[in-house]
């Protein structure tokens, strides 16, 4: 079938329409990735390969700022990203294992909604939530923020990897005298695992990079990488921008792949 | 009712009640202990709705079950010393083979060590110890089988329960399991509850069979029971192949019923309970009682006339015509006696019976 006559490369155009997209998808990364090792302070002069941008990034005059804003980061983003992935596995059992409950198909929706929702009114409503309630701005509004949405992204790789699992494994574990508990913790989660995985990393990710709700719920001072790098792009790019940016796209580049190999190795066993 | 029995599993009056679909009407039945009891019945019959519930993976909505005389309704499953021979196996993939079979004991509370002496044990009676560090996809279907009765028969269940365990097997490994069942059957001396579409299979396993359709036992019998003494249409019909000929009856005299069919033709079988003089019933031949001969053998042969004669290998299916009366089926099997009575397409001849080859029918 591969050279039948449903072989997508006979249609014409195909070759160039897919170099154009990869073209478009791809050429500003590598630009940036290019000149976060250019030896030139001008971002469009090349001048010669050097590590100063990167140097700088870490003992430059503003690293003390990216630093303690890469901590903040890497901190919410740890802790959301379990919370978030706790809540999310909980919910699929409790969505796909709890039999059949009213209320159901809602619950899905309510917690694969916030998908849909335009993030900007996300983050407008959850400022006015937290001015509601009269709590000060700061690292915890950002994390409690950050928990929040990141549910529906650590939601559904779980629950897709849940439905591949029949219910037949969590019976035949109580029909050998393990009691539900056991059957998931023994038979369930062990299952899960790759999901867990994938949603932990996506939830991780998301959190890393999110920009709009953090720069709404962030208080006075506090930065996370995001809020940071546009507070100095105001003043100007300069190229140790560019070597964050890359930093940070490596970082996701080794967090999908690690998650690409554990599904990689599930699916051989 | 606490009372020890000898009855392993007990179904009083059990009903099954989706919503306003019944699965089960009121079905009771004893299966002994020790015995190798078959529920067969097609598709959606109730059979494996019946299994689930003494699993304990359904609840019962009217009536009991009981196990050794004690109602075992309510107990959640892993309360149950029943285990499940899935369809589809349903081996854990994250386990080795030995964990997948030391899985039960250990839930029983069993240390890692004992689990693991027992399923090794358990899987050398199965023939598979060579396996057991590998992981259950890395075993062929009939393996995956053998480790899925070993996982079930490891925590040594007062009942094993198997459910289609065999649908997914070719026919020669399947013919194979059948006998190897039965022996582990014997050998261990638990009780099975074995649930399956399959006539012939249900016919070569069981001591006896329960028949089952539209969530109602058909008729309960060992396998001789219900081949050659049918109860009524669904049963003879389903069970082997059979001719179903509408049939008047004449008269019953000492215990034989004289009939005639729509067109005339006389034919007197044993009576049976429940059909007297006058009733318009079915009669039920099996093919391979009857066989051809070019004259008469007694008064009672039908005239006929060949159509049609079917190679299949053990034997040779001839179709018919009967005179005024439906289609008909002839089996002689394919030896030299068989053959002789195999005659060309458009030969007129007679059909004869064999003792106990008609058998009328409740419908």
């Amino acid at each position: 079938m591969a050279k039948g006559k449903y072989d997508l490369r006979v249609y014409p155009g195909f070759r160039a329409i897919t170099l154009l997209c990869l073209v478009i998808l791809y050429s500003p990364l590598i630009v940036v990735m290019a000149y976060s090792f250019n030896a030139s302070p001008s971002i469009t002069n090349w001048e010669g390969l050097s590590l100063r941008w990167y140097a700088d990034v870490f003992t430059g005059p503003e690293s003390a700022k990216f630093k303690a804003a890469a901590r903040n980061s890497f901190v919410i983003a740890l802790i959301a990203a379990t919370v978030a992935t706790a809540i999310a596995t909980l919910s699929a059992t409790a969505i796909l294992r709890g039999g059949k409950f009213r209320l159901r198909t809602v619950s899905f929706g309510l917690i694969s909604l916030p998908l849909m929702v335009p993030e900007i009114v996300t983050a407008v409503a959850t400022l006015i939530f937290f001015n509601a309630i009269g709590f000060d701005r700061g690292l915890l509004t950002i994390l409690l923020a950050h928990i929040t949405f990141c549910i529906p992204f650590a939601y559904l790789p779980i629950s897709a990897r849940m439905q591949g699992i029949e219910a037949t494994y969590e019976q035949a574990a109580m029909d050998l005298y393990a009691t539900k508990r056991q059957a998931f913790t023994r038979v369930l989660l062990p299952l899960m695992a790759p999901g867990i995985v994938s949603g932990f990393i996506l939830a991780f990710i998301v959190s890393l990079d999110d920009f709009i709700i953090t720069n709404f719920v962030k208080g006075a001072g506090v930065e996370t990488l995001p809020t940071a790098i546009f507070g100095a792009v105001k003043q100007g790019i300069k190229p140790n921008i560019m070597a964050i940016s890359t930093m940070l796209l490596g970082v996701s580049v080794v967090m999908v792949t690690l998650s690409w190999l554990i599904s990689r190795k599930d699916r051989k066993t | 009712m606490t009372s020890k029995t000898n009855d392993a599993i007990e179904v009083r009056n059990a009903v099954k009640r989706y919503g306003d679909f019944t699965a089960l009407k009121r079905v009771s039945l004893t299966i002994s202990d020790n015995e190798f009891f078959t529920l067969l019945g097609p598709s959606g019959c109730g059979k494996t709705t019946l299994l689930r519930m003494i699993a304990g993976f359904e609840d019962v909505t009217e009536g009991g079950i009981f196990l050794f005389g004690e109602e075992i309704e309510g107990l959640p499953p892993h309360k149950r010393p029943i285990n499940t021979v899935f369809q589809n196996y349903a081996l854990f993939p994250h386990m080795t083979v030995l964990d997948n079979v030391g899985f039960g004991l250990e839930m029983l509370g069993k240390s890692k060590s004992e689990a693991r002496k027992r399923a090794g044990e358990v899987l050398e009676m199965v023939q598979l110890s060579q396996f057991s560090a590998r992981k259950p996809s890395q075993l062929s279907g009939g393996q995956q089988q053998r480790v899925a009765l070993a996982r079930a028969l490891a925590p040594r269940p007062k009942v094993l329960l198997l459910d289609e365990p065999l649908s997914a097997l070719d026919l020669k490994l399947r013919k194979a399991m059948q006998i190897e069942l039965k022996h582990l059957q014997k050998e261990t001396g638990i009780t099975f509850i074995f649930v399956t579409h399959d006539q012939e299979e249900a016919l070569t396993m069981s001591d006896r069979v329960a028949v089952m359709s539209a969530g109602e036992v058909q008729q309960l019998g060992d396998a001789r029971d219900i081949y050659e003494r049918p109860r009524n249409m669904f049963v003879a019909d389903f069970i082997g192949e059979t001719n179903l000929l509408e049939v008047t009856v004449d008269r019953i005299e000492a215990g034989r019923a004289a009939c005639h069919l729509g067109g005339g033709h006389r034919l007197t079988c044993d009576a049976v309970d429940g059909i007297g003089a006058g009733a318009k019933v079915h009669m039920s031949l099996r093919p391979e009682r009857l066989f051809l001969s070019s004259a008469p053998t007694e008064s009672e042969s039908l005239k006929a006339r060949v159509r049609e004669n079917i190679f299949i290998g053990t034997d040779i299916s001839t179709i018919l015509d009967l005179d005024d009366g439906p289609e008909f089926r002839v089996r002689a099997s394919n030896s030299s006696r068989g053959t002789s009575r195999v005659f060309e397409p458009g030969t007129e001849v007679f059909v004869n019976m064999e003792q106990g080859a008609a058998r009328l029918l409740v419908d």
